[in-house]
């Protein structure tokens, strides 16, 4: 009886010992989080002080101050009257409806999170296009980042940091780094062979060879993964709200739980609003910055 | 053609195997296995086997061979772009196989400029930078080298194109923005990989002339890698044919298309038009005597011995050809105007077949060979014509 049951049933391991390990996980790691917690609290500090700076300064300031600011950005990035207008009547229905405060909280902490993902990313791109060691090694756990609820992995860094921004940050910061990773790494891969042996051949160091050739060819490449860590980052928002994070995600998170359809379709279009901003904005930037870059064998 | 060149760059007992452990199989490619067994048995590919030759200072030598026969891997190991798996690579008395990654750097920097087939230029640099691009990471400042790079862009024919980008120029213009920024870097050597190939062949007759001419000021050494015998002969001082990564010959244009070493430099040989192929100055006789001056005594001191003609110069350049014959029957003060023969002197950059005609028309002489400065470079003669364009 007890030795043929394994053909119906999945020879699992017994409820004990699983309690065991988990147990045992749950137990390190909160020893640990005790241990530590304070110590890395204070690690992220800076960044926690300048992040409730950024709001601050976004809300406290009038917002019609914010909003030149922020054309004048839009302007001097794309030289386009008409994305100006766009932008412009966005925010201007966004304030009207109610929504400025939200808005600006949740664009200071995207702002943040696009900065910090590009300065840890792009470095990690470029380590993983030298080296095909590197590049196995860090593929599974863009992986892992990419398809992991991101539940999951609030689980510990709650626990280690509690609710709160930084939190927030770490786990947009997780979900949204993997494009731009990914692709700094393919457009370095793909730079012209011939360009950088010409680079070669004329001796520039692989330094000059990074900075003059393959990073500037890689560019389009490398702002289209800058484009996706942004939307990603903005998918992501409504998610770290559930972790004290304020801004357009907290509306949409109480009309889920209390039924307010159009309280989450107006913060829903906001993050909308903002996400295809970011994304035009970009986008015509990268194509101002490099209309040189078009093939140039068209002889 | 010169003999008496010294050798600047020396290559001994190359050898080139693709694989992951290409030392391993090196003994038996040395043993004589062929490239088929190599890779049946092994999986590695040999790119090179038991390359040996001299390139001499000042020559443009031609690497010539099929795709596939390994020319391109082969000019990448002159500068180390590619290692290889055996052998010595020497230039200038110097084995660069044994260069520190430091070392490397200051010898690509000084000793070689390299053009690529498809231009390899920088796409989001200007030309100017483009041009510069040598001088600018050796740390030049720009204000030194851009006059340069300016005067090299002039000489090559795009004056004004300087804030121009790569992808605003039709191929051709490109490629001589390629030709100007290894010419702006003072490198002794050229590397030309299929520099011509990809241009149409209008531009690419062009480009060949072009190069001849700056070659004639520059002395430049030039490693010129083609699959096109026509272009092979018509810019080489030498010719090394390269088939399945084995020098098969290695020899003067002439020789190539008059003595092919074997079926597969014969077959090359065959299709070619000789008359539009070779140029003159692959068959000119290195004579430059001759006599300077516009009156019989002027010149009677310097009719060269032994000769019985010799062709007169003046200050305005080449006059005609005078016969000893008629310099005796002279008075010293008699000009020499009315005596000479007019016989048409050749350009040496002019090709065979536009030099026929003028064959023709003198039996009896010479033709004097000169260059664009009128300078007498040496003479043709009209039977070493006919032997060559004779198959």
């Amino acid at each position: 009886m007890i030795d043929s049951s394994w053909l119906t049933e999945f020879p699992d391991m017994s409820r004990r010992d699983l309690l065991a390990i988990r147990q045992t996980l749950d137990g390190a790691y909160r020893t640990f989080s005790r241990t530590y917690g304070d110590s890395i609290e204070n690690f992220f500090d800076p960044l926690l002080h300048f992040l409730v700076w950024f709001e601050n300064l976004l809300i406290q300031t009038p917002w019609w101050i914010v909003l030149i600011a922020i054309i004048g950005l839009v302007y001097a990035a794309t030289r386009s009257w008409k994305l100006c207008a766009g932008v412009l009547a966005s925010f201007l229905v966004i304030g009207y409806f109610g929504m400025w405060e939200d808005t600006m909280r949740t664009l200071s902490i995207i702002t943040v999170c696009t900065i910090l993902s590009i300065c840890i990313g792009i470095p990690i791109g470029i380590l993983m296009a030298g080296s095909d060691r590197a590049r196995s090694i860090i593929t599974p756990l863009l992986d892992i980042m990419q398809t992991m609820p991101a539940f999951v992995y609030l689980i510990p860094v709650v626990m280690l940091l509690g609710i709160g921004r930084i939190p927030g940050v770490i786990a947009v910061v997780i979900y949204a780094i993997p494009p731009v990773i990914r692709l700094t790494n393919l457009g370095i891969r793909l730079v012209n062979q011939e360009t950088l042996e010409a680079a070669k051949a004329y001796g520039a160091t692989p330094t000059q060879r990074l900075f003059g050739v393959q990073i500037p060819l890689a560019m389009p490449t490398i702002m289209a993964g800058i484009n996706q860590t942004i939307m990603m980052a903005l998918a992501m928002v409504v998610v770290a709200s559930m972790i004290g994070v304020k801004g357009l995600g907290q509306p949409v998170l109480k009309s889920i739980t209390n039924q307010y359809f159009t309280l989450g379709l107006l913060n829903g279009l906001a993050i909308v609003a903002l996400a295809i901003i970011f994304d035009r904005v970009s986008q015509s930037y990268a194509k101002r910055a490099q209309k040189h870059l078009g093939g140039t064998d068209n002889g | 053609m010169d003999n008496d060149r010294e050798t600047l760059i020396e290559i001994e007992g190359l050898y080139q195997i693709f694989g992951p452990s290409a030392k391993d199989v090196l003994p038996k490619v040395k043993a004589g296995a062929s490239k088929e067994d190599i890779l049946a048995e092994t999986g590695h590919t040999i790119g090179l086997q038991d390359i040996n030759l001299n390139v001499k200072r000042g020559e443009i030598f031609v690497i010539m061979g099929l795709s596939g026969s390994g020319k391109s891997t082969l000019i990448r190991h002159f500068n180390r772009l590619i290692d290889p798996t055996a052998g010595k690579i020497k230039v200038d008395g110097e084995n660069i196989m044994e260069l520190s990654a430091k070392e490397l750097i200051t010898f690509r920097r000084h000793k070689m400029a390299m053009v690529f087939q498809h231009f390899g230029l920088m796409p989001h640099r200007c030309v100017l930078d483009n041009v510069g691009y040598g001088l600018l990471i050796k740390g030049e400042k720009r204000a030194e080298w851009a006059p340069k790079a300016v005067s090299w862009l002039d000489t090559v024919g795009l004056a004004g194109y300087e804030d121009q980008y790569p992808s605003q120029l039709s191929g051709g213009q490109q490629q001589r923005v390629g030709l100007a920024r290894a010419l702006c870097t003072d490198a002794e050597i050229l590397l030309m990989d299929e520099a011509f190939s990809a241009l149409d062949p209008l531009i690419r007759s062009e480009m060949q002339e072009q190069l001849m001419e700056l070659q004639e000021n520059l002395h430049k050494t030039i490693i010129f890698i083609t699959h096109d015998l026509d272009e092979a002969l018509r810019l080489g001082d030498r010719i090394a044919v390269l088939k399945d990564g084995k020098l098969v010959q290695v020899g003067t244009p002439v020789d190539i298309v008059l003595n092919p070493a074997d079926d597969y430099v014969r077959a090359f040989a065959k299709d070619v038009n000789r008359s539009r192929a070779l140029s003159v100055h692959t068959i000119l006789t290195p004579n430059t005597d001759k006599v300077e001056g516009d009156t019989a005594g002027e010149v009677r001191n310097d009719f060269p011995q032994g000769e019985d003609y010799t062709f007169v110069f003046n200050k305005e350049g080449y006059q005609g050809v005078l016969t000893k014959q008629q310099l005796d029957q002279l008075e010293d003060e008699a000009p020499l105007k009315d005596v000479l023969h007019h016989v048409e002197s050749i350009s040496q950059t002019s090709l065979l077949q536009a030099v026929i005609p003028v064959c023709c028309l003198n039996t009896h002489f010479d033709l004097p060979v000169i260059n664009k400065k009128g300078e007498l470079k040496g003479r043709l003669e009209p039977q070493k014509l006919a032997s060559v364009l004779t198959p």
